[in-house]
């Protein structure tokens, strides 16, 4: 498969990522730098994680309008996979791709250390190879990572099962204790209507070999590799 | 001609930072400060045209990129021409 991860000014996680797609994967990873217009070719598309143009303004909103973007849009609105880990998922929101906005940390610290999620909804392309309630343990690393949306949205997200991922303690408890970052409902990730765009905070990509002795993040690298080897290619 | 945008957080989104100023400001003796909401002060420089088109200009540019709809307001004021 050719996973191809966008290179923003800023981007910090994009080798991480790179590394896990080949060495651990073993797929094509392909880095596509953000002034580049097209994703021609990709079975699927990484938006990395960092600190892309600075954070300047809000976090994910110049990156937006990177000349790749536009190419991504149209990859997505033609079912192709697109993954966006915490910067990316910054992104792929002020994109609207995704719906919603994320807000500073309530604790207002930058916040680095493992956290759980649960696993809310198995049955999509980057989630298929967990279980349904699956407590998994990832790092974050983020300042803002507070997602917020408006009552009407989350009902939405709550009814068309989106929330895919929810911050939670050991046990699978979703507690306001085991909230990070003060989102919303506890929400780590969330997917489109469609399904086949994803959104998270934590960063899977560092936890998803032996060497790390945590390899929880593996699973959502596999889910994507399964639903793509189940996949219709995408109309050229 | 000069334009200042402040792009504001809407009401009822809560803003850590702006608790976080009020209760330095409550240490520093200011309590009569009851609540400190923070936004941005943009300082933009336009060529010059007429208002109601800057106006247009301005209102694009917010909605576009400066302000996020889901978070925040904004507003925006010609102050020189």
């Amino acid at each position: 498969m050719n996973i191809g991860i966008i290179v923003f000014p800023g981007s910090n996680c994009d080798r991480d990522c790179a590394h896990v797609v080949s060495a651990v994967m073993g797929q094509s990873a392909h880095l596509i730098w953000h002034q580049d217009k097209s994703v021609q070719g990709m079975d699927a598309i990484i938006l990395p994680g960092g600190f892309s143009y600075g954070d300047y303004l809000r976090t994910g909103s110049i990156a937006r309008f990177s000349p790749i973007m536009e190419a991504i849009i149209e990859f997505a609105n033609r079912g192709g996979l697109v993954l966006g880990i915490c910067n990316g998922f910054q992104i792929l929101l002020e994109a609207g791709l995704l719906p919603g906005a994320m807000l500073r940390n309530t604790g207002l610290s930058f916040i680095c250390e493992d956290a759980y999620v649960r696993v809310e909804n198995a049955d999509t392309p980057f989630s298929n190879q967990c279980e349904a309630g699956q407590v998994l343990n990832l790092p974050i690393a983020h300042a803002e990572g507070n997602y917020y949306t408006d009552p009407v949205t989350l009902s939405a997200l709550q009814a068309n099962a989106q929330i895919v991922f929810r911050y939670c303690d050991k046990e699978g408890k979703c507690t306001t204790a085991s909230n990070p970052n003060g989102s919303i409902d506890n929400i780590a990730g969330i997917r489109n209507a469609q399904g086949n765009v994803l959104g998270l905070m934590p960063h899977p990509e560092r936890c998803a070999e032996a060497i790390f002795n945590n390899q929880d993040g593996h699973c959502i690298f596999d889910s994507m590799l399964a639903a793509l080897r189940g996949h219709t290619p995408l109309p050229a | 001609m000069k334009a200042k945008v402040y792009i504001t957080l809407k009401d009822g989104i809560h803003d850590p930072q702006g608790r976080a100023v009020q209760q330095s400001l409550h240490t520093l003796g200011f309590e009569a400060v009851q609540d400190v909401r923070v936004g941005k002060c943009l300082e933009i420089e336009l060529q010059d045209m007429e208002k109601e088109a800057a106006e247009i200009f301005l209102k694009s540019m917010c909605q576009k990129l400066l302000a996020n709809m889901v978070i925040e307001d904004f507003r925006y004021e010609i102050v020189s021409t």
